[in-house]
């Protein structure tokens, strides 16, 4: 139980992976990836797919677990206790690939349901908090339709107000842009600009590299489950140091 | 006229084999039908005083339902009491009625079931409010079908999601129980059940404590459909897109949050149709009970068809039981494919 108690902040990472691995059967999908973030910081993380990027940060909410190695969030392990896990899940928000709004329920619905059951907040006072960020995410108009009646772009916005009504200390950005339509990219890496300004701490799985060069303290680059290179964008970009990450950058970059 | 040959060229003789089957279901309309109606209405007698006048006709004996009807509804709830039972099958079919307005899903609904039943319990047992005690041996016919399918498919409901839960469940030993439950429940007849609940579970209870008949086999025939609603809900639970659990969990909902608030709302509205599926067959099911020396629908007709002045009136008597029942499935069946229509509509 110590480990909830929250040692005193100052310079303690927000996330911590030291050597974590794991293994899908046979297949190695993480190997020894260690890595930390801070208050604050935000990392993009880019690799082919197949390359442990997703997996990595599933493990930060325990969406998957790791079979080796150590992973502290705020400075709580994660291990098999779910109250760990719980307490961790209610600090770290995340956004899906394909939105996962909860289609039964209204947009407001969709957003206070956990700011009610898991916070314990009144009813109204929810609400009003679901209509800030509504409004941060630019749809306020959209609080009383359901999900399927949304475009792609403004569900993805929907699904990043509702994890913000959870208040999260980090923010973890799983491919958030690839399932929309080119069209729709851009009001969402609006929003996720928006809230890398306000100073959240983010990591993002992408490969929107216009964005990451925008935003990232860090680029990651991964591939067949290990960190390859990990630099600031300004030298990621200009002078990446493995060949891998070149070949990677040279064909995601072609267009 | 040149609309309707059209509508029939379109629709009955496009294709050669559509035509064939359209002829086909035409002779056998005719072979079929004249014969029916000549014995059901022409020739049908509603006033013959037994059997043997009856076949004077030639028609069906309508006369024994007309006087039989009463037994056949109610049995031997007592004879000037039988308005009882009779205003608890009104209960009964407006509380139905009621539940299937999506209008009124709502809490109050629960209440409105909870204030019905007590009704209901008044008017069958009696014993307050200067209505004689009547005890559950006499609650027969209609009002003890409708009592046993409505209470089993609403005890076995909550059941039903425990065991659906429990089987897809990451503890072993939970999933384990769920699924030898299950099994074996839908590996044995309803009628080995219900003869263990009439006749073996008496022997195990404590001497004073005595469960009536009736409830031993509603209890019984509750934890039988559980197991196939539970089947039926575990596919509407296994059609829910991952990402619904991850992005429950996520957000930090524990498990039965999960479930009640994400993935049971979305599993149950996916399984309707094959629910209803399963509560016509469960309401077909209580038949069975006859078998263990229950008077309900069939068993009453039963008794009158033994009557002597009745005796060879299988066939109407039958037929009469035939259609109450029908008129209840034909019912539900037409409700899910509302409700499935209503649901899928919006989203």
């Amino acid at each position: 139980m110590s480990e909830l108690s929250h040692t005193a902040a100052g310079d303690l990472p927000m996330i911590e992976l030291r050597h974590v691995h794991k293994w899908f059967g046979a297949f190695h999908v993480l190997n020894d990836v260690s890595l930390s973030v801070r208050r604050g910081e935000r990392v993009v993380i880019c690799g082919p797919s197949g390359s442990g990027k997703s997996t990595a940060i599933r493990c930060i909410n325990r969406l998957e677990h790791h079979q080796q190695g150590e992973i502290f969030v705020d400075g709580i392990e994660l291990t098999d206790d779910i109250r760990q896990i719980e307490a961790v899940r209610r600090e770290v928000g995340m956004v899906f690939q394909q939105f996962n709004l909860f289609p039964h329920l209204t947009v407001l619905d969709n957003l206070t349901l956990a700011p009610i059951w898991v916070r314990k907040m009144p009813k109204r006072e929810a609400e009003a908090l679901a209509m800030h960020y509504l409004e941060r995410v630019r749809i306020p108009d959209q609080a009383r339709k359901f999900p399927g009646q949304l475009s792609g772009g403004q569900q993805q916005r929907v699904a990043i107000a509702r994890s913000l009504c959870m208040k999260p200390q980090v923010m973890l950005f799983d491919e958030p842009t690839s399932a929309l339509d080119p069209e729709m990219i851009k009001e969402v890496l609006d929003v996720m600009v928006g809230l890398a300004d306000d100073g959240m701490t983010m990591i993002v799985v992408t490969h929107e590299m216009a964005f990451a060069r925008r935003v990232a303290d860090l680029m990651i680059f991964m591939d067949r489950g290990e960190i390859v290179e990990t630099a600031p964008p300004a030298e990621f970009f200009s002078a990446p140091k493995s060949e891998r990450t070149r070949l990677f950058l040279s064909q995601i970059l072609r267009d | 006229m040149a609309k309707a040959v059209a509508w029939v060229r379109a629709r009955l003789f496009n294709t050669p084999v559509n035509a064939l089957l359209t002829l086909l279901i035409l002779y056998g309309l005719a072979v079929t039908v004249p014969p029916l109606f000549d014995w059901g209405v022409l020739r049908a007698s509603t006033s013959a005083a037994d059997y043997a006048a009856c076949r004077q006709s030639g028609g069906a004996c309508w006369a024994f339902i007309g006087d039989w009807y009463r037994f056949i509804l109610f049995g031997r709830f007592p004879y000037d009491q039988q308005w009882r039972p009779a205003v608890t099958v009104v209960i009964f079919i407006a509380l139905l009625l009621a539940s299937s307005d999506r209008r009124l899903w709502h809490r109050r609904l629960a209440v409105l079931w909870i204030i019905g039943l007590v009704v209901i319990g008044i008017l069958m047992w009696g014993g307050i409010f200067g209505l004689p005690y009547v005890e559950t041996e006499l609650w027969n016919g209609l009002p003890l079908t409708l009592i046993l399918a409505v209470t089993g498919i609403a005890f076995s409901f909550p059941l039903a999601v425990l065991l659906a839960l429990g089987r897809r469940s990451g503890m072993p030993a939970v999933r384990v129980l769920c699924v030898f439950y299950i099994e074996i429940i839908r590996g044995m007849p309803f009628i080995v059940f219900l003869f263990m609940g009439s006749v073996m579970l008496p022997l195990f209870l404590p001497e004073n404590l005595t469960i009536p008949k009736l409830w031993r086999a509603d209890i019984v025939f509750a934890l039988f459909i559980a197991a196939y609603v539970a089947e039926v809900i575990r596919g509407g639970l296994q059609a829910m897109p991952r990402g619904q659990f991850e992005a429950a969990q996520a957000l930090g909902l524990g498990y039965w949050r999960q479930m009640r608030l994400v993935i049971l709302p979305q599993a149950l509205v996916i399984s309707i149709p094959a629910l209803v599926g399963t509560f016509i067959g469960a309401f077909k099911d209580t038949a069975l009970v006859t078998v263990v020396g229950f008077f309900d629908l069939l068993q009453d007709v039963t008794a009158g068809m033994n009557d002597p002045h009745w005796r060879g009136a299988y066939v109407e008597g039958y037929a009469f039981v035939a259609a109450i029942y029908f008129v209840f499935c034909y019912f539900m069946s037409r409700y899910s494919r509302y409700l499935e229509a209503q649901l899928s509509r919006g989203r």
